[in-house]
């Protein structure tokens, strides 16, 4: 292997390493997707609401990073996909935006829209939020609709040909929802995020009417999850992919590809069952209301979804593959930056250990005792 | 479709996301600062006074912080969504910063403003205090990335044409960030940032003096403030000269617009005000003048510009027309030149596409750096790649209006910010500012001031870089998405409509917390300082 394919890879790992950690972090929109489930009157909305809000900038963070490192790394996916899916990615964005100002604006006075509706804002991203992402990243194994001709930019006659990146059907991103399967893994991070969201409450806030019923809320989205996780996975693994030829990088359908990615990378296979394990643990324990249970949920959300994602990409798959011209498909080979920025970056990636080390001090410090409702009073939220 | 309408609209879009997006980041950056330094205050003396002080501002902190980090990240995709040609074409040198951002500001400031917000009786106070700090440090660091890849649009170093990729790729990292343009674009924006802080929390304190309530409070964050503004302002305007004399050099259009020079001369005046007529840009071009009446310092453009009064600052015309006598090259010798670099991308391309290796290796050792005619084929044509995608010379001039008078405001308004902060300062230490009420009156209406300049300081910048995204090597015609007009229209008045009510609600919530001030009792009365 060659240092250029040697950076891809770790860059491919490290996108799927912030890809994995933002899906953990979403457990802040599955928490604010409960709320229409909490109540003003016994004040169980307020405590969720001010555990949650001291966690969402990290949630934002992780995405802003998450972006910002696939467009520095693999920045042919960001003008393919962003460009083309378009819809889909501007409801997400709009999404994010009215999360960030709700948590500062609800409570506060004279804030115009009152607190109902930024609360219904907040609710809206907790379930728009985390489907379109799942929706999103389910095309990195179902396809989409593009094509890419990097010497379009030689059609110079003014018109939209000169556009390297083409989305082929007029519908911009909403052709993802027509294939079930996307709108399963959707539903299945929704859910997910949901559970973890129930799980962190746990953790984070000591009341126990507060407990009972997010315990309660918690056994649904969890049994939801598994079942549609599970039926994604089932299906992915009979599913037919796109692999590239390690000689002339010309694409071509390969059955079983994901099954046979999973075989031929034993130790993905491992973190993949590693993680859904420890996501089965972390279900089971919060189910009899552990506040343990985001530990495990956590951990293993992050192995499972880095072990998805290290199989999308690696091991000559095309991680976005084209249902327009197959050709057109981006393995991590064709669309990712130079050697020498990917080196670059690479240097820069090595804060990554420095930033989760504060991050985890901090986390501690905040979280180190459940918030209670005598607190409420000082809260900012 | 028409891809000229998407590329306004893009456009459109994405100057109303910035715009909105920087009425909110300034204050971001210069406020964190001015909380830091309030909590070093109350850490050092233990004075609660200080800690309700320190708390206030941080409230509206925080209050404005949220929307600016929401519109940062849909300008952050926008580069993908609404510019997906930009995006591939440089994105392996543009997306690095914007990784490097995420990495080590975004993590750093959105880890510890929680800490800021919830640690006060979680943590020490010296660790509360070093996370104000690194609060602080994350958005200003934040800010540094995002001007370095800024800074590369307007001026693209330490980059080469990749020919098989068909993008330029970086070649040297440290020419991007260190480059003059991003070290001085940094120093500049993020100084004039802290001075508008400086006279928000001046003017606001301003308005408790003129009500005569929280006087301690008032008179104690005019002390840090004025000082922090003043000094920052001086520092603004530094950076700004020396912004000019790198303008000056790396493009001359948007200077000579930014004065309206249509003709070029030796020991250029600087028009200090003046009225242009309206719509004779091309009058102006034929040799009419395109002033109603102007006041000037003689010399002044040449001296700030070239470090030399007599040294020739070249005019619109020359830089259209060009000007054989001072090597100046018309723009459509370079359209013609641009013109051949484009002509050998498609030779490539019908080359691939015929299957023709031996014209696609002629054509690829035309790109090659490593040969002499390689070096000079990239020197002499492509360097002016992005000229060959225009139509007419006239479409290298920038809106001469916009930047004549955006850049007048804005110095206008940093010079008026230096002398009131130090007046501030000066009747506050000597304990009469309360009485000064025209002078607390003039610190209010500072605040809309320092917005209206900062927002003229942004148009200065990017529409005087007009028509170019990356200056020479992109011009923005060529750089959108494939998106029909009527998506990109749409989306454009969604984002209107919720970044407008956004706005209203932060308005209305920060006038009224203002009204409420700090929590808790107030404090006795004014003190000597």
């Amino acid at each position: 292997m060659d240092t250029l394919t040697i950076l891809q890879h770790y860059w491919w790992f490290v996108i799927s390493l912030l890809g994995a950690l933002l899906v953990f972090l979403l457990f802040v929109q599955g928490g604010q997707a409960l709320l229409p489930f909490l109540s003003d009157e016994d004040g169980t909305r307020m405590l969720a609401v001010n555990a949650l809000g001291r966690k969402w900038e990290l949630t934002f963070t992780t995405l802003a990073t998450f972006g910002g490192a696939f467009f520095a790394s693999f920045p042919l996916f960001y003008s393919t996909s962003f460009g083309g899916a378009y819809y889909v990615w501007t409801a997400v964005l709009l999404c994010f935006v009215v999360q960030a100002v709700s948590y500062e604006y609800r409570s506060k006075p004279a804030n115009l829209l009152g607190r109902r509706t930024y609360d219904v804002l907040l609710t809206l991203n907790g379930v728009l939020g985390p489907f379109l992402l799942g929706t999103a990243v389910s095309t990195f194994f179902t396809g989409a609709p593009f094509t890419v001709d990097r010497l379009n930019l030689a059609a110079a006659d003014g018109t939209e040909n000169v556009v390297i990146s083409q989305w082929a059907t007029p519908w911009y991103g909403l052709d993802a929802l027509a294939d079930g399967w996307n709108a399963v893994l959707g539903a299945a991070v929704t859910l997910l995020a949901m559970t973890l969201g129930c799980q962190y409450l746990m953790n984070s806030v000591a009341d126990d009417v507060f407990g009972t019923r997010i315990r309660r809320l918690m056994r649904p989205c969890a049994l939801g999850f598994a079942v549609c996780f599970a039926a994604w996975l089932v299906r992915l693994l009979f599913a037919t992919g796109y692999a590239a030829d390690p000689a002339t990088g010309t694409i071509g359908a390969e059955p079983y590809k994901y099954l046979h990615n999973l075989l031929e990378m034993p130790y993905v296979a491992l973190v993949l069952l590693g993680g859904a394990a420890a996501v089965l643990r972390s279900i089971g324990l919060g189910w009899r209301g552990s506040r343990r249970a985001i530990r495990w949920g956590g951990a293993g959300t992050v192995l499972t979804v880095l072990a998805l994602l290290l199989c999308a990409g690696w091991n000559g798959t095309a991680y976005y593959p084209s249902l327009a011209d197959m050709q057109s498909s981006l393995t991590i080979a064709n669309s990712s930056s130079s050697l020498f920025t990917l080196r670059t970056m690479a240097w820069v990636s090595l804060f990554i250990p420095l930033a989760a080390a504060y991050v985890a001090w901090a986390w501690r410090a905040i979280d180190s005792r459940p918030l209670t409702r005598g607190e409420l009073d000082g809260e900012e939220y | 479709m028409d891809y000229l309408q998407t590329v306004d609209w893009s456009r459109a879009q994405f100057a109303l996301t910035a715009v909105y997006h920087w009425l909110f980041v300034p204050l971001t950056l210069g406020l964190s600062v001015a909380v830091a330094l309030m909590e070093t205050f109350y850490y050092r003396t233990r004075d609660d006074s200080w800690r309700r002080t320190t708390r206030f501002w941080m409230r509206l902190f925080g209050i404005n912080f949220a929307i600016g980090v929401a519109t940062g990240l849909i300008l952050e995709f926008e580069f993908g969504t609404d510019w997906s040609n930009y995006s591939h074409f440089v994105g392996d040198i543009f997306g690095a910063p914007l990784a490097v951002e995420g990495i080590m500001a975004f993590f750093l400031e959105s880890t510890f403003i929680a800490v800021m917000f919830f640690g006060w009786d979680r943590v020490s106070r010296g660790a509360h205090l070093a996370a104000t700090w690194l609060t602080a440090a994350g958005a200003n660091l934040s800010a540094l990335w995002i001007l370095v890849a800024n800074a590369w649009m307007q001026y693209p170093v330490g980059c080469a044409f990749n020919l098989r990729t068909v993008r330029n790729e970086m070649t040297s990292f440290w020419d991007v960030a260190l480059s003059p343009v991003a070290v001085n674009k940094f120093l500049h924006t993020v100084s004039s940032s802290f001075t508008l802080a400086a006279l928000f929390v001046v003017g606001v304190s301003a308005w408790y003096l003129l009500r005569r309530r929280e006087e301690r409070m008032a008179c104690r964050s005019i002390a840090v403030a004025s000082v922090f503004g003043l000094v920052s302002a001086v520092v603004t305007a530094t950076t700004g000269d020396r912004s000019g004399a790198i303008v000056a050099r790396v493009q001359p259009m948007k200077l000579a617009a930014m004065e309206a020079l249509y003709e070029g001369r030796e020991g250029a005046p600087l028009t200090l005000a003046g009225l242009l007529r309206p719509g004779k840009t091309a009058g102006a071009l034929a040799g009419e003048d395109p002033f109603v009446f102007r006041a000037e310092i003689p010399k002044l453009l040449s001296l700030m510009s070239f470090r030399d009064a007599d040294a020739y600052v070249p005019g619109i015309r020359d830089l259209v027309e060009g000007n054989a006598e001072r090597g100046i090259l018309s723009a459509a010798e370079k359209m013609a030149r641009g013109r051949a670099a484009v002509d050998e991308l498609r030779r490539y391309r019908a080359a691939r596409e015929a299957g023709d290796r031996e014209a696609m290796a002629a054509v690829e050792r035309e790109f090659d750096p490593a040969t002499p005619e390689g070096r000079e084929f990239l020197r002499e044509k492509f360097a002016y790649f992005g000229y060959g995608y225009l139509e007419t010379p006239g479409q290298t001039v920038p809106d001469v209006p916009l930047l004549f008078y955006s850049f007048r405001v804005m110095v206008g308004a940093g010079m008026l910010f230096i002398v009131l902060l130090a007046a501030v300062w000066w009747q506050n230490r000597r304990g009469t500012l309360a009485r000064r009420r025209w002078l607390l009156r003039l610190c209010v209406w500072m605040i809309p001031t320092a917005y209206l300049a900062s927002q003229a300081g942004w148009a200065v910048a990017e529409a005087g870089r007009q028509p170019w995204v990356v200056q020479d090597l992109m011009p923005v015609g060529v750089a959108a998405s494939k998106i029909p007009a009527g998506t990109v229209s749409a989306t454009f008045f969604v984002f209107l409509a919720l970044f407008t009510v956004l706005l209203a609600a932060e308005l209305s919530i920060m006038l009224r917390q203002i009204r409420l001030g700090p929590e808790g009792p107030e404090d006795p009365g004014p003190e000597k300082l």
